[in-house]
């Protein structure tokens, strides 16, 4: 983002614009789903304090949770949580 | 934004991994749409969503000073309402900005009615500035102002009740939450909304470095707070009990799976954790429906 130098008041901050934060760095444990296990209840989505897990449908019509290991900082929050433990945390270093 | 276009908060801010705090956030952003202003206190959430010149938010979101959060929103629904526009209004703020900095400003504006959405995430300290004791610090609790020793066991005042503080007022909605259930969140939230006036809404969100507790840990705390009956999950309308987690099916737990697992009470001995678990007894009394 530039500074425009003929306003010299502070720019604001695009919306949406912490998406440049990358806070997939900050990991040291990668949660990995099984999409054999999960059964598409969304609790880890909704759970996620970075809302990076994302719902997606496979090719069968059902719904699988998918880490976005751009921002997932590796909380373990999902894999505690997942009523079914589908999800494992790994090692990511 | 891509695949995030349709989250009033993105991920990319910087809250500690595990944090309560944004979990509940979340659940609060899915049940608000998009004609929606936020107003932000001072406090955790709004240093880690706004790291200049980033912003999360996806909805017009507006910070002033610590306690000046209610005074922005009351201004802002005195222009929407000249505009005849029907926007909502919310103001998200720490217990630090709600218990104590802010409270004569909240007072102020319950006072003038305004249709506001106040919602507290209650981390029972000033968890920003490094873990002080605030008013929402409960018995016991081990915080660098209310530190452990010899003399000590942590922090002598019992947390203030702000529920019966909104109460008193006579706000036609007031609920009480905790992080570990979101969908009980987002439906306060879409009630709080559609009941016409001002309304109060309480949520307990475990804080990572506060109470000491595992990154993976702070939902599982949410849900004990509620099992051992010290943060039961409650609602008001109208001023009276509505819904309450203390029914009839209510299977309290002994406060001690609640207390031991978190670092800020691993101090307390077996006659404080009986004074604490007198604390819970009292609520299934008071609470019950």
């Amino acid at each position: 983002m530039s500074v425009n130098p003929a306003k010299k008041h502070r720019p604001l901050a695009p919306a949406g614009s912490a998406l440049n934060n990358k806070t997939g760095a900050w990991r040291t444990h990668r949660p990995i789903v099984d999409p054999q296990l999960c059964v598409g209840c969304s609790l880890c989505a909704k759970l996620c304090p970075d809302s990076c897990i994302l719902m997606k449908k496979n090719p069968a019509g059902k719904l699988k949770a998918e880490p976005d290991y751009d921002y997932c900082k590796g909380c373990g929050l999902c894999a505690a949580e997942c009523p079914v433990k589908a999800i494992k945390m790994v090692k990511d270093y | 934004m891509g695949k995030y276009q349709n989250h009033h908060l993105t991920p990319g801010h910087n809250a500690c991994a595990g944090c309560g705090q944004l979990s509940a956030v979340q659940a609060v952003m899915r049940a608000l749409t998009a004609d929606t202003i936020l107003v932000n206190a001072t406090g955790c959430l709004e240093v880690t969503t706004t790291a200049h010149p980033q912003s999360a938010w996806q909805l017009p979101w507006l910070h002033s000073l610590f306690e000046n959060a209610a005074p922005v929103a009351s201004g802002i629904k005195a222009a929407l309402k000249k505009k005849k526009r029907p926007t909502k209004v919310v103001i998200q703020a720490g217990d630090g900005g709600t218990y104590d900095i802010g409270l004569g400003l909240i007072s102020g504006m319950w006072e003038r009615g305004d249709e506001i959405l106040y919602i507290c995430y209650d981390t029972e300290s000033y968890s920003n500035t490094g873990i002080q004791a605030s008013g929402s610090t409960p018995w016991g609790a081990n915080t660098v102002t209310t530190p452990t020793g010899k003399n000590s066991s942590g922090a002598q005042q019992n947390k203030k009740d702000m529920m019966s503080i909104a109460l008193a007022h006579g706000l036609s909605y007031v609920a009480q939450s905790t992080a570990a259930f979101p969908d009980d969140i987002s439906n306060k939230v879409k009630k709080a909304l559609a009941t016409p006036g001002p309304s109060y809404i309480q949520i307990l969100t475990p804080c990572v470095p506060g109470w000491k507790i595992k990154t993976d840990e702070t939902i599982k705390a949410a849900r004990l707070a509620v099992q051992s009956g010290l943060y039961p999950l409650l609602e008001y309308v109208g001023g009276q009990l509505s819904a309450s987690s203390i029914n009839n099916n209510f299977q309290a737990q002994p406060v001690d799976n609640y207390l031991l697992m978190q670092g800020r009470y691993r101090h307390l001995k077996p006659k404080e954790i009986a004074q604490i678990q007198n604390i819970a007894d009292k609520n299934l009394q008071i609470y019950k429906i």
